[in-house]
């Protein structure tokens, strides 16, 4: 195992696969001669050349759609958004083209593309730069969704995201990508989309979250077992598919759920994982499930404002002892 | 594109004339806005602009046989009639949704499919029957697709505006205007990474030009030298607003320049001036001459005899503009031709009518048997991934 930054595990992931295909390219702002905006892609333009790490104009719509179309021609693009926030101008693209290209033409075109970029709240950014797409983006079926919280996942999830045959959107965070994090020294490691990582066993509340969301979570689960509260804290790491059955699983043990998510309430990730809960725990429910989220406003820049408005570790704490009557 | 949530939706006043006449006489000269009744030439007021009208052509000095031009003349036929046999259907209710004819344009479509190399990606926008027809799609799957079958060419699943034929190198038929040319753009890229010498086609309607997509689209591609045609076919209305109304220049020859383009002006309603212009501006693209790959840009006027969709009343144009615009039907000029080189008889031609609505009556026939698609099959061809845990 080596010790990586999150970077580092992502520019791993990509500079293996671009070595062991010729079909993937990185395209993006910024992503080639200025080595990358948050140094994902670093070296990466020494080592393959200008015609595999290609830098764009700021035309988000022009050139996710560009790798949409290579990616029906066969080629593996990774396409690297500077954030997420970025992609609504491009959003046509993503919802019209490279979700529903398959299913209109009847099987006959695929996607192989990845979208990848800094997703949620990054500080004082106000709310043009402070958006979780998780909500917006699960919604469209025909796309996969990944939100690794740390570098061993982000490594082995974006390799999988490469040679999947569909389209995956894979998003980070800029708060993390300094997060240094053990990784495995495999020679091919890839991890399954769509499974869950029970990352701690407890058998009071089951905390569900991910990406960032997940080290408030952990941190919680810390600080309840001070208090006398065991909690297991599960990582979905894939969106969609989301691997219920982890949570359906323990849930039938704890008898409690917090949901912790970093979107905005209504029509979040947290109401959908809850809705599906009740629906397969409902006999098993102990109490009301419990979510924390951005709050149902747009996100404020006073440093006070944007730290009431993120989820926090308080909330998960008192979330969590709502379940248990505390 | 749904007729009825077009945010240019046709005048709701009855005088569009009057405005349109004022908005003209304020507007820039419309040099590419005057279809095939224009001077045979005119002169461009920026650089880089090549004019592909009135070149006189005759099928021998394009190197085309006589048995080329009846094929091509045959598929537009193919084109002309299977269109119109489904707008009957529509009135039927066999066929439901949008359905836009591509009547009058079908030079265009067989001009540029012939030009170019089978292989060469084609993507398009809603109007896509003609393009299908001409890359080879069956009438019988395009058919079966427009009545909802399992046999359609995209199982039933795409419709009118979706229609797809990958064997064919055709990438669809594309619902919202403009969304498909930065695809096409990619397409090319694609060409140009594997090196396959490949030459992508991307057609857009005049109204797609007000779309951002193409104009980040048409930047990508000269900035890297994309092999690709980005082919505005400026049939001169967005559904029923006329490009006149639609831009402050209405000279769409001129959005090539900005972005380093070389341009071609085509008349779209003359079959050899698509076609030679087609195999000229491909050939180039794709660098057959010096290996150097590029984009062009190229606006092919035509006009659509048709409404927008099925349910256009079509009070923006006068029954005036459209009568005189019969004239250059690009099928009777064909046909005229053909006659007059005696490329074939009067006979020869009345059996490949009749062949060509056998065909089309036999589609009908296949797409009437054809099953609905098992309500199983909603759940396929979403992913790849064939074991998708969907939410029942």
């Amino acid at each position: 195992m080596a010790e990586l930054q999150f970077r580092e595990a992502l520019r791993d992931a990509m500079t293996e696969e671009m070595e062991r295909d010729d079909t993937v390219f990185l395209m993006g702002e910024e992503v080639a001669e200025y080595d990358g905006a948050y140094k994902v892609s670093q070296g990466m333009l020494d080592q393959f050349g200008p015609e595999r790490i290609i830098d764009t104009p700021i035309s988000e719509s022009g050139f996710t759609g560009l790798g949409i179309g290579a990616a029906i021609m066969g080629l593996r693009p990774i396409i690297e958004f500077m954030t997420w926030n970025f992609t609504f101008v491009a959003f046509d693209q993503i919802v019209s083209n490279a979700a529903k290209v398959r299913y209109m033409s009847g099987g006959q075109a695929r996607v192989p593309i990845v979208m990848r970029g800094g997703n949620g709240g990054a500080g004082q950014l106000g709310a043009t730069h402070s958006n979780s797409v998780e909500a917006f983006y699960s919604n469209v079926p025909g796309l996969k969704i990944i939100a690794p919280s740390n570098p061993d996942d982000a490594k082995g999830l974006l390799k999988a995201a490469i040679r999947d045959d569909d389209p995956v959107l894979f998003l980070e965070s800029e708060l993390m990508f300094g997060l240094k994090g053990e990784v495995s020294d495999d020679e091919d490691y890839v991890l399954p989309i769509g499974k869950a990582r029970i990352a701690r066993e407890g058998d009071d509340v089951t905390i569900v979250a991910h990406s960032k969301s997940y080290w408030l979570a952990m941190e919680a689960a810390e600080e309840l077992a001070k208090q006398g509260v065991e909690a297991t804290v599960i990582d979905p790491r894939t969106i969609r598919p989301f691997d219920t059955g982890a949570v359906i699983d323990s849930v039938k043990q704890t008898n409690r759920l917090v949901i912790v998510d970093e979107s905005q309430p209504f029509g979040g990730i947290a109401s959908e994982i809850g809705f599906q809960i009740q629906q397969a725990c409902f006999d098993h429910l102990d109490a009301p499930i419990e979510r924390v989220t951005a709050k149902d406003v747009p996100a404020p820049y006073a440093k006070n404002l944007i730290e009431a408005w993120m989820p926090s570790v308080d909330d998960t704490i008192a979330a969590a002892k709502r379940t248990l009557y505390m | 594109m749904a007729a009825t949530t077009k945010k240019t939706s046709a005048p709701k006043k009855k005088a569009p004339a009057a405005k349109a006449a004022a908005a003209k006489a304020s507007a820039p000269k419309a040099a590419s806005g005057k279809g095939a009744n224009g001077a045979a030439g005119f002169t461009p007021d920026v650089p880089d602009v090549r004019i592909y009208r009135g070149s006189g052509h005759t099928h021998e000095s394009l190197g085309l046989s006589a048995d080329d031009v009846l094929a091509m003349y045959r598929n537009m036929l193919l084109q002309r009639r299977f269109e119109e046999r489904a707008a009957q259907m529509y009135g039927r209710q066999k066929i439901a949704g949008f359905l836009h004819l591509y009547i009058g344009q079908e030079a265009v479509s067989t001009g540029a499919v012939w030009a170019t190399r089978p292989t060469d990606p084609i993507i398009t926008a809603y109007r896509d029957h003609g393009l299908a027809l001409a890359r080879g799609m069956s009438s019988d799957s395009g058919m079966a697709e427009l009545f909802g079958k399992i046999d359609g060419c995209s199982r039933g699943k795409g419709g009118s505006m979706h229609f797809f034929d990958v064997s064919k190198h055709f990438y669809g038929g594309h619902g919202i205007v403009g969304g498909q040319i930065p695809v096409g753009v990619g397409m090319g890229f694609a060409s140009k990474y594997k090196g396959d010498g490949g030459c992508a086609m991307v057609f857009f309607g005049d109204g797609a030009i007000n779309q951002g997509a193409f104009h980040e689209a048409a930047n990508l591609a000269a900035l890297y030298d994309v092999p690709v045609l980005i082919i505005v076919e400026n049939n001169e209305y967005a559904m029923g607003t006329s490009v006149e109304r639609a831009r402050g220049d209405a000279n769409l020859y001129k959005q090539g320049y900005p972005y380093g383009m070389t341009t071609a002006v085509v008349d779209g309603m003359d079959l050899f001036e698509v076609y030679g212009a087609f195999r000229q501006l491909a050939d180039q693209a794709r660098g057959a001459e010096d290996g150097q790959t590029r984009p062009f840009f190229v606006e092919v006027q035509t006009y659509r005899y048709r409404g927008h969709s099925m349910s256009d009343p079509q009070k923006y144009r006068t029954k005036e503009e459209m009568e005189s615009k019969k004239g250059e039907d690009p099928i009777i000029r064909t046909k005229m031709y053909i006659l007059e080189h005696e490329l074939a008889t009067q006979p020869d031609l009345d059996q490949i009518d009749e062949e060509v609505k056998a065909e089309v009556m036999a589609a009908v026939d296949f797409a009437e048997q054809s099953p609905l698609p098992d309500v199983s099959t909603m759940y396929e061809d979403v992913y790849v991934q064939e074991d998708y845990p969907f939410i029942a």
